[in-house]
């Protein structure tokens, strides 16, 4: 079956079996900042914006999209001076968490939180197995503009 | 792995319930438990532009469309300050907020699972559910009420005066419950006892002996043996029946005294 969609702020149609999983098209259509971590909604490392809102794209049927908007790393600008951040505060280590969590973190941004907790209720479900979290919220802390 | 012919996005709850009567069918909600299947299915139908994501305040209730997500109880004003914050509170321990982003009010009551927090709590409050087909009934009877082939179009939740609080015990923040119980005191108290495993269910003899005799510490006390008495335990993977006994009598306790 065909969907439209929007990635990216860009118009496309997208070729798709109806079972087929969000994340595996979007890797199919060259969205390689999405990856596959526990396939079951549990890692947050697949996080993408569905309509704006971070969800795992593991856990979400592409026929779904048909109609509605996808953002993944690739089409938020302001996740370059957040991978930033992570690298100045050795928080990206094999890196292979960093996109779910740069994706929910924007998007957090954009709620404009206003303490370190809420955002980590918020971020409970992007987790990492290198990092201790530590550097990671030092990074989060800088770029929301909070006190750690 | 979940396979579907084809996948419909229905426009409104009638289409959908047409197409479910007449197919080897599914419902699709967030799809978070679905797709952890392995089946077969001819047609997946699922709600998101069905027009079923509303929450209606009005003076008496609010109201919310099975297909709201569960994050709102956080993200939304209504919502996050009903009974002051007591459904946000329990929404933002369930998995994590991406999940939540998903997981929608009809794909968590209508199946009527064991583990799920959202229905212990509701279960205190003044809860019903509007199925499309069956109408009206609330929640305590739903959850003892055989459905089939029905969609769940929205709960209805009814603002009163009260206090309400949930309490669990889990392996970890992430994991399911090992026991939930949740209490609310307004005219009267209600506690309710989930993820036992089986799905939750309201503690009457304990209510009713409260409800008789008054709240006070001594009679919370006695309360929460009778609770623990009266509710049916099993046995799964994550623990006994016998260990869900001793924690439902500590957690009813401690939730009744926060509520005294
Ligand atoms: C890994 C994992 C861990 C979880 N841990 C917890 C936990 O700790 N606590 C907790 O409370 N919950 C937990 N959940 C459960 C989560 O809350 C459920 O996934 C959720 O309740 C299902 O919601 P959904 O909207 O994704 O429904 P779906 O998966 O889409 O649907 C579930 C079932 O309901 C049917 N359905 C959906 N919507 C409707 C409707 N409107 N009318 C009629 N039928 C409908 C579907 O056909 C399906 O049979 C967990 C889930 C997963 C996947
Ligand atoms: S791969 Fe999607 S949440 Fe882990
Ligand atoms: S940096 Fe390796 S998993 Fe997070």
């Amino acid at each position: 079956m065909k969907i439209k969609v929007i990635i990216n702020g860009e118009k496309k149609v997208l070729d798709i079996e109806p079972h087929e999983i969000l994340l595996d098209v979007l890797r199919r259509y060259g969205y390689y900042s999405v990856r596959r971590g526990c396939d079951t909604g549990m890692c947050g490392i697949c996080t993408v914006l569905f309509d704006g809102k971070p969800v795992p794209s593991c856990s979400v049927f592409a026929a779904r999209a048909d109609g509605h908007e996808i953002t993944t790393l690739e089409g938020l600008p302001e996740a370059k001076e957040f991978a930033e951040l992570l690298a100045e505060e050795g928080a990206d280590q094999c890196g292979y968490c960093s996109p779910g969590l740069i994706v929910n973190t924007v998007y957090l941004k954009k709620l404009k939180i206003k303490k370190m907790d809420e955002a980590k209720i918020k971020l409970i479900g992007n987790l990492c197995r290198c990092t201790g979290y530590e550097g990671q919220h030092r990074a989060i802390a800088k770029f929301l503009g909070v006190e750690k | 792995m979940l396979s579907f012919k084809s996948y419909i996005k229905p426009k409104n709850i009638k289409e959908a319930y047409d197409l479910l009567q007449n197919n080897n069918a599914e419902i699709i909600g967030g799809a978070t438990f679905l797709r952890l299947s392995n089946r077969k299915v001819d047609l997946a139908i699922d709600l998101i532009d069905a027009g079923l994501d509303y929450i209606k305040d009005t003076e008496e209730n609010v109201e919310i469309g099975s297909m709201v997500t569960i994050s709102e109880f956080e993200e939304n004003p209504i919502l996050s300050n009903l009974f002051n914050g007591y459904l946000k509170n329990v929404a933002e321990t369930i998995l994590s907020f991406q999940m939540r982003n998903i997981i929608t009010i009809g794909g968590t009551l209508y199946p009527k699972y064991g583990f799920s927090d959202l229905i212990t709590a509701l279960l205190v409050l003044n809860t019903d559910i509007y199925l499309y087909h069956s109408g009206k009934i609330s929640l305590e009877e739903y959850l003892k009420t055989k459905v089939h082939k029905d969609i769940l179009e929205k709960i209805v939740i009814k603002k009163e005066k009260l206090k309400a609080t949930f309490h669990y015990i889990r392996n970890s923040e992430y994991d399911f419950s090992i026991l939930n119980v949740a209490v609310s005191k307004g005219k009267k108290v209600k506690i309710a006892v989930g993820a036992r495993p089986g799905v939750a269910t309201l503690a009457y003899k304990a209510m009713e002996y409260l409800n008789k005799n008054g709240l006070n510490e001594n009679n919370i006390k006695e309360a929460a043996k009778i609770a623990a008495e009266e509710i049916v335990f099993a046995d799964d993977i994550k623990t006994s029946k016998e260990y869900r006994k001793v924690v439902c009598e500590a957690l009813v306790r401690r939730a009744l005294l926060e509520v005294m």
